[in-house]
């Protein structure tokens, strides 16, 4: 267990070696020029040379790698071209709105999802069944800005319930923060459940026909003991992996949402970065994301301990 | 289960009055044109730097919303005879946020960092000989040789404006940002509320002395009535920041998209104030250093293809939101002329197939740049390149967003080797509306704007424009200045237009003029 732990933990540096080479030379080769983006468009040539001089552009691209991934060694991510701050600090603003607003969808998502795959699978041909996969139909094909604004305009326009944008942070009072979640959550969260309910409905169907699901009925155990106690604990390895899968996923979709409401998370940071060119930032926020990835799946396979005894490490 | 579904409506209900609540007070929600990352309005010249100026600095000099200059921070100043020494004294009163008095130290240093960064800075500084302070509330300019340019230079109201700030600050080098941003206008910025991407915060300046005069443009009284201004710099969504307003979550959105104007115009609670009343002007650039657009028949052939009413009905859409204008200074303003303009004054197709058919065109492929992530210039390319077909050239629109084309208009190499031929663009007027000032009727060949013209003709016109200081002779220069770049086909205007914002109905006293500015706002 301990070397499995210490082997995967190392194995993450050159993962996340890889990417910041790749980033790094792939943030070069695409066309577009910080300088000339921070100069404004009146500005000029030797404004914009010296601009670009005082970035460290000018350097050759070796040596540009050579500053850049030192300061990485030393734990420094570099400073934003625009924002004259500490990409680590512009992650650290930034990232209570994407963690409050994943957790929250993958909440509302599994609390919802395993549920109805677990009655669907249940259930299997009847009208629940049917309308969980009609559902699940919708909710993969409904662009998540669609529904983001089909919500604004019944919630919070129509209905006046909730606002329509924005995120106020947790230590301003629990009750502005939550209602600022609510509906990017269930927004973003509708194509997770889709996902989570059909993976459930069919990794409980198929433990539902094992030999021990019909001796636990046979002994007259009741059937949400049956349900939950015996399939669902069975079939917890697939629905696990699926939910670590969303998670992971959540890093883009977050982008999407967080334009429809008007929220200062890390996905409008990444898409500002990447359309003003600000090589550090978009550098950090990739890195910061890998690393999340690495740990997502870590944490993912550790849980199979939890759930079958089976699996040693 | 009826009762839960009761409970949690009013649950929900109930957060909902809380935080309504809550919104109210003394505070200006506004959503801006764009997101301000730079704080620095004299290294960029990009607009969001400059309304952040606005709001924390102050200007010796001002812009009404008529065009005209007129004293700001200055008091009364005097010319020399021989219009060489040029003597200003400051009003009374005027304070920086940190509590020390504005001395002319602090407008020397100021002017010079400005003088090393902006065009027209750059061609003061030609002039000026050197500054002093006699006293602590004036200050001198000492001028080489007599200029028409000094008040239009000190006045200009957009990028970058002579913004004055504190000696210490200014004496940053003028190509490193600044990092203190105490200024002397009548709102504070609040340095530890800034989340860039989220939001800006501004709050009442309690000892800023306003002139007397009405407020106009960035001139007159500077009163601020709201405590607190707000800009909100994560709202970018269109449709996100329509419904904001709708919902009172925002009170103004400084430039909303075309598309919006239809549903915003519907909500009894908005109204829709065009206070920028000279607006914007469209252009569209050629490449004078590559064919075919090296050869000025060639351009001028493509002028003539370029309808302007073509333009602005595919781009804005809203006849009272536009207007064709020939000129290249902003119809309405002093310099604005139709001298010159016939060709893109009476557009028509067959004029420019003629014009093709003589210039010796030989089907060299046009590579058209289209931004596809700027909605406000979108639709000009596209515009562009039906009108070329239609006259005869044969045309590649190529797709990019914006700051791809922003470096890639800076390349020189051939169209074929990544370069290009033509793009759009957008002004606001205050930044094209005298010669100096347009950066687009630069002739300069390799050290002129994106495009690289060249004509010794205009720059010796330009210089001498400079130099008048009779208005009279300087509008006959700048109808000879243009003229000649219609001659020449530096570019072509194609269009005027306004963006005008969309306000709740309780907010008043906006202020007009060549800019967005939150002085003078009651709500």
């Amino acid at each position: 267990m301990l070397s499995f732990l210490v082997k995967r933990i190392l194995a993450t540096v050159p993962v996340l070696l890889i990417v910041a080479v790749l980033v790094f030379l792939l943030l070069r080769l695409t066309p577009g020029d910080p300088a000339t983006i921070i100069a404004g468009d009146a500005a000029s040539p030797e404004n914009v040379a010296k601009i670009r001089e005082n970035l460290g552009l000018s350097k050759p691209l070796l040596v540009q790698f050579g500053i850049w991934f030192g300061n990485l060694m030393a734990g420094d991510l570099g400073e934003s071209y625009f924002f004259k701050m500490k990409v680590s600090t512009l992650i650290g603003q930034r990232i209570e709105p994407t963690l409050a607003l994943s957790f929250c969808t993958i909440v509302i998502a599994v609390l919802v999802a395993v549920p109805l795959g677990v009655i669907a699978a249940w259930k299997q041909g009847g009208w629940l069944d049917r309308a969980l996969m009609g559902f699940s139909v919708m909710g993969f094909s409904v662009p998540v800005f669609v529904l983001g604004y089909l919500l604004i305009w019944l919630v919070s326009l129509k209905l006046a319930l909730l606002p329509v944008q924005g995120y106020q942070r947790i230590a301003d009072g629990f009750g502005p923060f939550i209602r600022h979640l609510i509906l990017p959550s269930i927004t973003l969260s509708v194509i997770y459940i889709a996902l989570i309910a059909r993976v459930t409905r069919a990794a409980v169907q198929d433990v539902l026909s094992e030999d021990y699901i019909r001796t636990a009925r046979a002994k007259g155990l009741p059937e949400v003991r049956v349900l939950v106690g015996h399939a669902l604990a069975n079939a917890a390895v697939p629905i696990l992996t699926v939910i670590g899968i969303g998670i992971a996923l959540l890093i883009g979709g977050v982008v999407v949402t967080e334009s429809v409401y008007g929220i200062p998370g890390l996905g409008r940071l990444t898409v500002d970065a990447v359309l003003a060119r600000d090589f550090p930032t978009i550098q950090g926020v990739i890195l910061f994301f890998s690393f999340v990835y690495v740990l997502i799946n870590l944490l993912v396979d550790l849980s199979y301990l939890v759930f079958d005894p089976r699996i040693r490490y | 289960m009826k009762r839960f579904i009761r409970f949690a409506a009013l649950a929900v209900a109930g957060l909902g009055l809380a935080a309504g609540a809550w919104a109210q007070g003394s505070v200006l929600r506004v959503v801006p044109h764009s997101n301000l990352s730079i704080l620095d309005p004299i290294w960029t010249t990009q607009y969001m730097a400059r309304n952040h100026g606005y709001m924390i600095y102050d200007t010796l000099f001002g812009t009404d919303e008529k065009g005209q200059i007129k004293p700001q921070m200055v008091d009364t100043w005097e010319v020399s005879p021989d219009n060489r020494l040029w003597t200003f004294k400051l009003r009374k009163g005027l304070e920086f946020h940190d509590g020390r008095p504005v001395t002319g130290e602090d407008v020397i240093a100021s002017l010079t960092r400005w003088g090393k960064r902006d065009a027209m800075g750059q061609k003061l500084f030609t002039f000026i000989a050197r500054m002093d302070s006699p006293t602590p509330d004036s200050f001198r300019i000492f001028l080489s040789e007599a200029c028409g340019i000094m008040l239009d230079a000190l006045g200009k109201p957009s990028s970058n404006v002579p913004f004055i700030m504190p000696k210490r600050v200014a004496d940053t080098p003028a190509d490193k940002q600044i990092e203190d941003y105490v200024g002397s206008g009548p709102y504070v910025f609040k340095r530890d509320e800034f989340k860039p991407g989220d939001k800006a915060v501004y709050v009442k300046f309690a000892k800023y002395v306003p002139r007397k005069e009405p407020p106009s443009g960035s001139t007159g009284g500077k009163i601020a009535h709201i405590e607190r201004v707000e800009w909100n710099l994560a709202l970018r969504d269109a449709q996100a920041q329509v419904n904001a307003l709708v919902k009172g979550e925002v009170d103004i959105i400084e430039q909303p998209a075309f598309e919006s104007y239809a549903a915003l115009s519907k909500d009894p609670n908005i109204q829709i104030v065009n206070s920028n009343n000279l607006g914007f002007q469209y252009m569209v650039r050629f490449n004078h250093l590559h064919p075919p657009f090296n050869n000025p028949k060639v351009r001028q052939a493509a002028i003539a293809a370029f309808n302007q009413e073509a333009f602005l009905k595919a781009q804005v859409g809203i006849k009272e939101y536009y207007k064709s204008c020939p000129s290249m200074f902003v119809c309405g303003t002093p310099y604005g002329s139709t001298k010159g303009s016939d060709l893109i004054g009476k557009s028509n197709m067959k004029k420019a197939q003629e014009l093709l058919k003589a210039s010796g065109y030989d089907g060299t492929t046009v590579v058209v740049m289209k931004p596809t992530d700027l909605a406000s210039i979108t639709k000009l390319p596209d515009v562009a390149a039906q009108l070329l077909r239609q006259a005869g050239f044969k045309v590649d629109l190529q797709s990019m967003d914006w700051n791809t084309l922003v470096g890639r208009r800076a390349k020189k190499d051939a169209p074929s080797a990544g370069g290009w031929n033509i793009f759009a663009t957008a002004w606001v007027s205050p930044d094209i509306w005298n010669p100096l000032t347009k950066a687009a009727i630069g002739a300069a060949g390799e050290k002129s704007w994106f495009g690289w013209p060249t004509d010794a003709e205009i720059e010796k016109l330009r210089d001498q424009f400079a130099r008048e200081v009779d208005m009279g002779k300087r509008k006959g220069l700048a109808e000879a200045i243009q003229a000649r770049a219609f001659e020449v086909g530096t570019h072509a205007p194609v269009g005027e237009y306004f963006n005008p914002s969309a306000v709740r109905k309780g907010v008043t006293g906006v202020v007009f003029g060549p800019g967005n500015f939150y002085w003078n706002i009651k709500k």
